[in-house]
């Protein structure tokens, strides 16, 4: 079995996002550049189910600019096989995302593509389901537990009533919540191996995909901010205030 | 053109935020149609021609929708997409699993989660966890678009009377199985929805601590939330989480307790009208947002907290 598994290197989960005054984004200069942190768990699931015997082979694949690769290298380290870079410059929208995914899916035959369930940049949540779509394959998002079972998954899903299992046939999409697994640290020695597996670099036209966005930015802009808070010094005072003051009791 | 609005229910009733979703869609367009898949979903349906912002109810019935399956829904959006300009749906666990599935096939770009609609093709909304208002401007000439339940009201949900028509089913989708779904029932409100909401986050310590939570939960009639954390520990379920991958939730009044603030959880509660912060931690990033912050130990503020209440005879309910 296969598994294809998609990251995308986004803004540090633990950086303080700063929108650029010019209101055409947010700072990316000298900003931390991490994987997306779901896709970490993606990662992880499909390197477990290859050491569990089930897998044969993980593939990281990443679209973007030149140093979008370095989340492939991660991948690497902690146990992908190989990895696919797919240079593009600029916004990619999910749909062409997905589109390039297609192409890939196409070539390498996966079994099961793995991701992330959203990006933390964009909060699109549409990748996995689109891939699915155009492939035509299951979907199993949102999951916090898969089980490999002989040509099918079973997954638990995060539902927002709950936990949902559904049962699905390989090839399939799954998108991976934070509480799939504990990702694991790449150690040097693998860092240092990693450097030595292959990645195979292509263009986003060589795959013949129009990735021009279909939607424009017309501005961005910081949130309104809270008006500032206050201390109180003592259990009495909150609930006066909130009773006499906000009056929310 | 007109608005298809994807109905989110039960088979029985309409889920609360449809109403929210069918006030986003009417100011795309006037013309709000609801389309209601499910398994006999008859009272759902009737339900959705109740709302007066609908003008016309189109139910799909057959087994294989009972359970809500995206595979399956997919297909009957998209046969009766040409008749819509736009395609809506609530930014929540169904909508988010279905609508690319549908926006994939019509070769749109979707549009996800917005909080504001500026014109029939301009929309804001957030990105980074909502530490950035994005404006933009859908060039697609069919539209696929989520919607921010809690940022719009609900809509009346009496005295319409929309037609009810019927449309043809589809094929199952063969290759994904329900198998089943754990819901945890409660008497509470739900967290979406509350007017109060009392959170717990890794403070707590354990589980059995968020007693301490339910206790003034029930005495503020409020639901109950938590941070990632929390819900990682094994403290509480996940249906709880509030957050940047969880819910986002804008009661009245938001208790944040042992929270230490991380922006993916503020991104899930930072709209809140009040929000309370208690930690002993004076310099926990939750106390930025919070309009009243109590620098206190929690297992003895909490104690504290409930015995104050009960010396209040007027707590709304």
């Amino acid at each position: 079995m296969k598994i294809l598994v998609a990251v995308k290197r986004v803004i540090d989960y633990n950086v303080q996002i700063r929108v650029k005054e010019d209101g055409t984004g947010v700072v990316t200069d000298n900003v931390k550049m991490s994987t997306n942190p779901p896709d970490d768990n993606a990662i992880e699931e499909a390197v477990k189910i290859k050491e569990s015997g089930k897998a044969t082979e993980v593939i990281a694949v990443t679209i973007g600019e030149e140093k979008a690769q370095e989340t492939v290298r991660k991948a690497l380290a902690v146990g992908a096989d190989r990895g696919i870079h797919v240079k593009a410059e600029g916004v990619i929208e999910p749909l062409a995302v997905s589109k390039i995914l297609q192409k890939i899916a196409d070539k390498e035959k996966p079994d099961l593509v793995f991701m992330g369930k959203q990006a933390i940049d964009d909060d699109c949540n549409q990748t996995g389901q689109m891939l699915s779509a155009l492939l035509d394959w299951p979907q199993a998002t949102f999951a916090s537990k898969i089980d490999v079972k002989d040509g099918k998954l079973e997954v638990v899903r995060e539902i927002d009533e709950g936990l949902e299992t559904i049962e699905i046939n390989t090839p399939a999409i799954v998108t991976c919540d934070l509480r799939l697994n504990e990702p694991r640290y790449a150690s040097l020695p693998n860092i240092m191996k990693a450097k030595k597996k292959p990645i195979e670099q292509m263009s986003a036209s060589d795959l013949g995909i129009d990735i021009a966005p279909k939607i424009q930015q017309i501005k961005v802009e910081e949130p309104p901010k809270r008006k500032a808070g206050i201390k109180v010094s003592s259990v009495a005072e909150l609930v006066q205030k909130l009773k006499n003051e906000a009056k929310v009791i | 053109m007109s608005v298809l609005l994807i109905v989110e229910h039960n088979n029985k009733e309409l889920k609360s935020f449809t109403l929210n979703a069918v006030t986003a869609a009417s100011l795309i367009d006037s013309d709000v149609h609801a389309l209601v898949i499910g398994n006999n979903c008859g009272d759902a349906a009737k339900a959705a021609s109740e709302l007066p912002l609908v003008k016309k109810v189109i139910t799909v019935e057959a087994a294989h929708y009972e359970n809500f399956l995206a595979e399956n829904f997919a297909p009957v959006v998209t046969k009766l997409a040409d008749n819509y300009s736009h395609i809506v749906c609530s930014a929540n666990t169904f909508g988010k699993n279905l609508m690319p599935r549908i926006a994939a096939k019509l070769d749109t770009s979707q549009v996800s989660d917005i909080i504001k609609v500026e014109s029939s093709d301009t929309f804001v909304r957030p990105i980074y966890a909502g530490n950035a208002f994005a404006t933009v401007k859908s060039t697609d000439t069919k539209k696929c678009i989520t919607i921010r339940p809690t940022s719009f009201d609900p809509c009346e949900s009496s005295g319409g009377s929309a037609p009810i028509e019927t449309a043809e089913a589809g094929e199952e989708f063969s290759l994904t199985k329900f198998i089943k779904r754990e819901e945890i029932k409660s008497d509470r409100p739900e967290l979406g929805t509350a007017r109060v909401v009392v959170s717990g986050g890794r403070g707590m310590q354990s589980g059995d601590n968020f007693k301490l939570i339910t206790s003034i939960a029930d005495k503020l009639n409020a639901a109950i939330g938590a941070s990632r954390a929390a819900v990682d520990a094994g403290y509480i379920s996940n249906d709880h989480q509030v957050g940047q991958t969880g819910k986002v939730v804008v009661p009245d009044l938001y208790i944040a307790v042992g929270i230490s603030g991380a922006i993916q959880h503020l991104a899930g509660m930072k709209e809140s009208k009040v929000i309370v912060a208690i930690n002993k931690d004076g310099e926990a990033p939750i106390f930025s947002v919070a309009d009243y912050g109590l620098e206190a130990d929690l297992f003895e503020a909490l104690p504290q907290f409930l015995e104050e209440l009960n010396k209040l005879n007027t707590i709304q309910k």
